[in-house]
């Protein structure tokens, strides 16, 4: 069984990688972006009896720096 | 006094740290490798030091905050075992829930690597007793994610409780109210980015950090 963990920064918390990103496709002469947030995508292969409560507590106390992250676990069908 | 030094793989300011704490206490520190799963008996102070814990990997000092030494660290420090975390050494307290608040990359993208002017806020903790209040201190930086943030309720605590040790007096990397290093509640662990142990004899240029383990020195052996 495959899950996907989506790690994004707290709406509010500076994201200075974000704004660079934004400024270097304003460059290439991309018009229209309005904001640029950058995450992390973070693929797991896990046993097929893992629970999603498992995968939550891998996010809280790994994966994820909850003082500045949001997560979102995706689980993936026989992927 | 019994000091450590933890040592996790990509550490490099350990050996300085060392140095520093040999120079001030007269005795050369245990170096510990992280994957000890306690610290040698008796230690009265633990300082982590910078580097690139793990090559930043997942965060700066996630990996490490997590490494099996840093359980024992962690209760030493409920203990009141005095624990310092230089600059990545800060990250990983963040990370370990041992100081509140992030370190961020720094607002302006770049790595910053040069001696910043901080002024010390408390001078009445274990760390900051041989400083003025309002002292104004050089020590260097260098470090590419020093940008401290936490909510704004932290912050107030922070500043209510006397525990915003040291601030930048100029925009160096983005930190929230421009803080350099924090105390936790108890008042026994700093973490802080700027590098004391990088100015403690005239041949560094300046001997301000000196004065840092000399209190810490002081306050141990009361």
């Amino acid at each position: 069984m495959k899950a996907r963990v989506f790690i994004t920064l707290k709406n509010g918390v500076l994201d200075p990688q974000g704004k660079a990103i934004h400024h270097a496709l304003e460059g290439l002469g991309f018009s229209g972006v309005n904001d640029v947030r950058a995450g992390k995508l973070i693929e797991l292969d896990l046993a097929d009896a893992t629970s999603d409560s498992d995968i939550e507590d891998m996010c809280r106390k790994l994966l994820a720096n909850t003082v500045i992250e949001n997560f979102r676990i995706e689980r993936l069908q026989d992927a | 006094m019994k000091s450590a030094v933890i040592v996790f793989p990509g550490s490099n300011c350990d050996r300085d740290l060392a140095v520093a704490l040999e120079l001030v206490t007269g005795a050369k520190p245990a170096m510990v490798w992280h994957k000890e799963p306690a610290l040698p008996q008796g230690v009265d102070f633990i300082g982590i030091p910078g580097g690139f814990s793990y090559g930043d990997y997942l965060r700066s000092g996630a990996m490490a905050a997590r490494s099996p030494v840093m359980r024992a660290v962690q209760d030493a420090a409920a203990r009141g075992v005095p624990v310092i975390g230089i600059c990545n050494g800060f990250q990983v307290l963040t990370e370990a829930g041992l100081l509140p608040g992030a370190l961020m990359r720094n607002a302006g993208l770049s790595f910053v690597c040069r001696p910043v002017r901080l002024k010390v806020e408390n001078s009445q903790s274990l760390f900051t007793s041989q400083y003025d209040s309002g002292e104004e201190v050089l020590f260097p930086v260098a470090h590419h994610d020093g940008n401290y943030q936490a909510d704004e309720a932290t912050l107030d605590r922070l500043e209510g409780e006397g525990r915003v040790a040291f601030r930048y007096l100029d925009q160096v990397n983005g930190s929230a109210r421009n803080i350099a290093g924090i105390l936790n509640d108890a008042g026994n662990v700093l973490g802080l980015m700027p590098h004391p142990e990088r100015v403690v004899e005239p041949a560094h240029g300046g001997t301000d950090g000196r004065r840092l383990f000399e209190g810490l020195l002081e306050t141990v052996n009361a």
